[in-house]
Parts: structure tokens; C-alpha cells; sequence
């Protein structure tokens, strides 16, 4: 029996329901009393499980009222616990005082849902603004999504510091540069750093509710679409959720194709990463060094697949292109001139000295920290823990080709930096490997439609980390609910630990080299 | 000294293009620096605003500033205020959270604002149409000059969208 299972059933016993027909076999599901809730939260805390995500759903249209589920990891383990809440007393115990991350969900969970934490230190609204009607929960059936909605009046309350000396930098959403919008508020003394407040949410599309009114085909497309630069990631988490619940068996060659793309996904991310990492460095040289490599993958992109960043080429059921010999050709001669280039690149990042004098000790997250808040991917792998889902929940070819997974424990900006250059060439070394392997065959299967109230979970390591798709279906096996847990919503919290007594202009340093989405976050 | 070799061997970059994309690349350039000259005199700023973008059409525009495409030697720039702006690049759907801020930063931007919208979503709200939380294209919020379709727009198209804007006013 899992870690996972048998901590439940010691803390909780036969009040914890266990039931697996829903989900796929590496993961276990279990529904408690709600009272129960913080209970298993508690016993997951002490088998030292992270909170993968926690999330709630409307299930009015299958004659329940809201359910309210974590989701726990342990290793390859994964545990949903859920509990259910009457519609009109939605009230909940809060396990933030648990699990860090809680902290965003649960007001995540409030905003949208209008369940209630009890216990929450803090209910500010998250991603909802402060303007949009206080009984708008845009993810309760009852809410038509179409109609825009009214403005009010509200304020939002950042956290103060007061103190001699102590001074407030306020910056954005709109940012010098071209990137996402957010707004960041710091607390400083002289230069240094006392308190950053990140407040997030200023490309919320409704991008979940939106997935409730599109067909499961459709779904795929919209996920693509959760974060760009993670296109085939999200699609492909999402397909494999759905997969999971149609019982859809992939096609051998579709699936070394889906890890063909996303090692090339994650191989274009890291240099475009590495190279905006030196930029805000003052070492322009790399990025442009850097871009011109990521231009190469996405112009092999566009002629292989039809598209730079491979979107919309997964689909429920496998994929939509495939390569031939002469393909296989082309992209071994590229990774033959990026590995050349990319080794040279790497030596002259080693040998700068006023590169590493920016980016050693700058942007610390300390391991315990990266534990406390649940991070993923990159993130965590700098800051030692070893999580990589290609490592403990494989599919094929992974568990086949074996995936080495760098882990380092300084945390700081280079450690970041040197993940995803351990990361670029051990995706080289994949994509050879997956070319030399390929089966013969076909490239999709009929996925079909799930059976009504079931539910589907997919976690997939994306370049950034960790991407979790949960899927319900409704009565009439519509998609009732799509739970998008991008790496972001976690990792985010990191950047507010990081920054943490660094000096204001290094920030931006920070900031790159944690690369967070906003969308992917803000939904 | 690496350094040195390493630019050197790069030299300027058009070598690892394939002969009919660099052409490419030249035959718009070409088009845009003589727009450019003649309407801009010589400099044509771009402040880009993400209005509510999946961050897929940022990766392109910064694809036209890489070596490759290198948009500066067209006279485009990219500036951090609205203020110095001639352009603005907006990507979206205007979500309903940055509107408010599409809007200050339209106004803040001195005449002739030629504003164009990119990518799908910009044109029309694109996969996230219009709701409650999306207001749909740019042109719901601001003025639109030129629309620049695609999800992403290449940086070809998106540098033919530029040259289309130019010549618009
Ligand atoms: S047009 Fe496509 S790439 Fe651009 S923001 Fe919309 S979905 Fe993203």
C-alpha cells in the first residue's frame, strides 16, 4: 500500500473512503468527512508530502454541492483527498497553517468559488480585483460567464511596514520591457529588500471557466493556450488527463512524438532563459548569443511541424505531425550545431567572472524554503529537492530512455541558471535517443468522451515544472470542471522568499531567474 | 578572449539562415527602413502593452529584436514609456484586470499613437473571445490602426504588420 494511503487510513481510518475507479492507478483518492479535512492535511504533513494544488468544484449539475479537494505528492505518489460542502453553509477548515501554498488557493478557491476557509489569516480576494462585485464567483454554475461585469468601488490593502527609513517601491502592472503584467510592491530600507508583495491577476481570461463551455476536443486547444511558451506542455497535460479518463490507449509513435516536442519545447525556454538571465546581468552578449540558438529550434519547428512553438499538435489521442527520415536528418544536424555552440557559450558563461560575481548568492530560496512552499520544476531543483515527473511518473519513452535529473542545492540565481543548462543537454541527449528509437506506427487512436461524473488527473514536468490538469465530467459527460494547476502558482511565492534582503536593482536578476508565467498563473 | 572567437565565428548573423528567409527578412526590411525614414525620420518607437496576452505573441516580438531579424537595423526601437512611444504593440484579449491600465497608458502616449493590435487575440479576443473576465480585441477598448492575425504572429508578419501600420498614417 502507498505512503500516501496508509498515513490517511492510520490518522483517519474507515471514514476515509477510498475509491480508484476514477483516476489512474498511480494515484490514490480518497473522500472524508469535511471535518476530516485538516486531519489528512495534518497526516500528510508529518509523512513529509508537498501540496501538489487544492482546488474546488461546482457539482450542483451532478446533485452534490461543492467539492473541495487537495491534492497531496509524496516521491510518485500522488493523493487527492476531497470533501464535500453543503450549498448553502460552504464552509471549510483551512490548511494553510499546513501547507503553505494553501495560502493562494484557498483565496483563489474563495474568490471564485465562494467556499470558505475558516481559519485563513488572510481573505483578501486573489486574482479577482478589488473592482469586480464581491458575490461574483465566476466559477459557480450559477454564474453566466458571458455578461461582462459591473465595476465597483473597493480598495485593495497591500501590507504595510512602517519604521524609520522604510521606504515603498511600487512597480507596474504595465513593466518597462516586453513582458507580462503584474504588480510587484517592495518595502525597502536604503537598498535592501525587507518585504516584496507580488499581486498578480491583471491576464485573468477565465481561461477555467472557459473550458466548461468547449468540447473535449476543444479543451486541448484552450490548454495550449494557458501559457504560450508552454504550449505543449499544457496541451499535453490536458490530453493526458482526459486520456486517463477515456481510458484512450496512445499509440506507441504518438507518444515518443509528445516527448520529442516537449524536450524541444524545454530546450527553446532554457536558452531564451539563460540568455535574458545574463542580459539583466549587463552581459548582453549571451542573449543575443542565446536567441540566435532558440531562433534556429523554432525555424526546425516551423518546417518540421508547421509551427515555432509547436502549438496545437497534440490532441486527444496522440498526435497531429510526424516526422520522416529526412526530418530525423535535419534535427540531428541541428542538435549537432547547438550542442557545439551551446558547450562554447556555456565555457565563456563560466569563465566571466563579473557575470558570476551578479549572479552567485544573489536571489537565494534555501531548500527548507523551497519545501515550505511546495515548489516545482526548476525552482525546486535548484533549491535541492529532487522532483522532476519525467523521473517519478514517466510515460514512454521516459521510463525506457531514463531521464538524468540535475539537482542542485544553492538556490541562488547561477544555481537556476545551471539547471537548465544541465537541462539543455541532457534534452539533446533525450531527443537523439528518441529519434534513434522511434517506433513505426500510428500517430493517434479515437480518444472518446468520458463516462459522466468521473474525474481525470495528469501532472506532466513542462519546462518550468510540474503541470497538473484534474478533469471532471458532468451528467451529460460535458466538462463540468478543468483545474489548471500551472508551475507558476506555486513557484510565484519563491520569487517573494528569494528577494528577501538582496538589493532593489537586483531584483529584475531574480525575477528572470525564476521566469514565472502570469498567465499560466492568473488563468 | 572566448568572447572574441565566439563573435568572430558568429560573425553577422545570417549564415545560419537558409538563403530564401533571409531574403525574406531583407525584402521587408528594406520596405520598413524606407518607411521609417521618410514618416518616423529614421526611429520608429514601439512601447508594446500585454493587455491580457497568454505571453505566446511576446515570445515573437521578441524574436523581431534577435539577432536574426534584428528590427533596430530598420530604425525600430522598443521603449520602456508610453510617453517617448509612436507606437503601441498591444497583444490580448484586453482582459477586463488591464484595462484600466491599457487605457492610461493609450492616453499617456502623444499623437500620432498608431496602435496596432497582434496575434488573434488582439484581433478579436481570439480562443478566449469575449466574457466576464475577457473584454475581447483591442479594438474594444482603444482606437486600432492595423490588425496583425496569427497565434503567434510570425516575426515576419508581425514585421509586415509594422511596415503595413507605417505607411498607414
Ligand atoms: S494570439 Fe495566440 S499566442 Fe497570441 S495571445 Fe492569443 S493565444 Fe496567445
Amino acid at each position: 500500500m502507498s505512503i500516501l494511503k496508509s498515513a490517511i487510513l492510520a490518522a483517519i481510518g474507515t471514514e476515509a473512503k477510498f475509491d480508484g475507479r476514477n483516476y489512474p492507478a498511480s494515484m490514490d483518492f480518497c473522500a472524508v468527512p469535511r471535518g476530516k479535512f485538516i486531519d489528512a492535511a495534518r497526516a500528510m504533513k508529518k509523512a513529509n508530502a508537498l501540496l501538489v494544488a487544492e482546488w474546488s468544484a461546482d457539482e450542483s449539475p451532478l446533485g452534490r454541492g461543492f467539492g473541495v479537494y487537495a491534492c497531496y505528492r509524496w516521491g510518485a505518489e500522488y493523493l487527492v483527498v476531497k470533501i464535500g460542502l453543503p450549498y448553502d453553509d460552504p464552509v471549510f477548515t483551512s490548511i494553510t497553517g499546513k501547507f503553505l501554498p494553501a495560502y493562494r488557493f484557498e483565496r483563489q478557491m474563495r474568490s471564485f468559488m465562494g467556499v470558505v476557509p475558516v481559519g485563513h489569516p488572510d481573505l483578501r480576494p486573489w486574482i479577482k480585483f478589488e473592482d469586480w462585485p464581491e458575490d461574483a464567483w465566476p466559477l459557480r454554475k450559477s454564474f453566466d460567464a458571458s455578461k461582462p461585469m459591473p465595476r465597483v468601488a473597493g480598495e485593495y490593502n497591500f501590507v504595510r511596514a512602517d519604521g524609520e527609513g522604510v521606504y515603498e517601491i511600487p512597480v507596474g502592472p504595465v513593466h518597462a520591457g516586453i513582458i507580462e503584467p503584474g504588480h510587484f510592491r517592495f518595502q525597502a530600507v536604503g537598498e535592501d529588500i525587507l518585504n516584496l508583495e507580488e499581486r498578480l491577476g491583471y491576464v485573468h481570461k477565465g481561461i477555467e471557466k472557459k473550458f466548461e463551455s468547449l468540447s473535449w476536443k476543444d479543451g486541448s486547444r484552450l490548454a495550449g493556450r494557458v501559457s504560450g511558451d508552454t504550449t505543449v506542455a499544457h496541451s499535453l497535460a490536458y490530453c493526458m488527463a482526459l486520456e486517463s479518463m477515456t481510458g484512450c490507449n496512445v499509440p506507441e509513435r504518438a507518444q515518443w512524438l509528445r516527448a520529442l516536442f516537449l524536450e524541444r519545447e524545454r530546450i527553446a525556454n532554457h536558452l531564451g532563459d539563460i540568455g535574458a538571465v545574463c542580459n539583466d546581468a549587463a552581459f548582453a552578449f549571451m542573449l543575443y548569443q542565446m536567441s540566435r540558438l532558440r531562433e534556429i529550434m523554432l525555424r526546425t519547428n516551423h518546417k518540421l511541424f508547421g509551427h515555432r512553438f509547436i502549438m496545437d499538435r497534440i490532441m486527444p489521442g496522440g498526435v497531429s505531425a510526424d516526422i520522416d527520415s529526412g526530418g530525423k536528418e535535419m534535427m540531428l544536424s541541428e542538435l549537432k550545431q547547438l550542442a557545439k555552440e551551446f558547450n562554447r557559450l556555456v565555457t565563456i558563461y563560466d569563465e566571466n567572472s563579473s557575470l558570476e560575481d551578479r549572479v552567485r548568492d544573489t536571489g537565494i530560496l534555501i531548500p527548507e524554503k523551497a519545501r515550505e512552499i511546495c515548489a516545482v520544476g526548476i525552482v525546486a531543483r535548484a533549491s535541492g529537492l529532487n522532483i522532476d515527473c519525467r523521473l517519478q511518473n514517466p510515460f514512454p519513452p521516459y521510463d525506457r530512455i531514463g531521464v538524468n535529473v540535475p539537482v542542485l542545492i544553492y538556490g541562488d540565481v547561477n544555481a537556476r541558471v545551471y539547471i537548465r543548462i544541465k537541462e539543455v543537454r541532457e534534452s539533446i541527449r533525450i531527443i537523439r535517443e528518441i529519434l534513434e528509437t522511434l517506433p513505426a506506427g500510428r500517430i493517434s487512436a479515437d480518444c472518446g468522451i468520458p463516462a459522466s461524473d468521473t474525474a481525470g488527473f495528469s501532472a506532466i514536468e513542462g519546462w518550468r515544472g510540474e503541470i497538473v490538469y484534474w478533469l471532471q465530467s458532468g451528467a451529460n459527460s460535458e466538462i463540468n470542471r478543468c483545474m489548471v494547476r500551472d508551475p507558476s502558482s506555486v513557484n510565484w511565492l519563491g520569487l517573494e522568499q528569494a528577494v528577501l534582503g538582496n538589493i532593489v536593482p537586483d531584483f529584475p536578476l531574480c525575477n528572470k531567474s525564476f521566469n514565472q508565467s502570469y498567465s499560466g498563473h492568473d488563468l | 578572449m572566448k568572447i572574441l572567437k565566439q563573435i568572430l565565428r558568429t560573425g553577422i548573423v545570417t549564415e545560419p539562415l537558409p538563403a530564401e528567409a533571409a531574403a525574406e527578412i531583407r525584402a521587408v526590411g528594406a520596405k520598413l527602413e524606407e518607411a521609417i525614414r521618410k514618416r518616423f525620420r529614421g526611429s520608429l518607437t514601439i512601447r508594446q502593452v500585454d493587455a491580457g496576452s497568454c505571453n505566446g505573441c511576446e515570445l515573437e516580438i521578441h524574436a523581431i529584436n534577435n539577432a536574426i531579424y534584428n528590427c533596430e537595423q530598420f530604425g525600430i526601437h522598443f521603449t520602456a514609456s508610453p510617453r517617448f512611444a509612436d507606437m503601441l504593440l498591444v497583444t490580448g484579449p484586453v482582459t477586463r484586470n488591464m484595462e484600466i491600465a491599457l487605457r492610461r497608458t493609450y492616453n499617456s502616449t502623444p499623437p500620432p499613437k498608431l496602435v496596432v493590435a497582434c496575434g488573434d487575440c488582439g484581433c478579436d479576443g481570439g480562443i478566449f473571445g469575449e466574457s466576464y473576465a475577457s473584454l475581447g480585441g483591442i479594438d474594444k477598448v482603444i482606437p486600432v490602426d492595423v490588425f496583425i492575425p496569427g497565434c503567434p504572429p510570425t516575426p515576419i508578419v508581425l514585421l509586415n504588420g509594422i511596415l503595413k501600420a507605417v505607411g498607414s498614417r
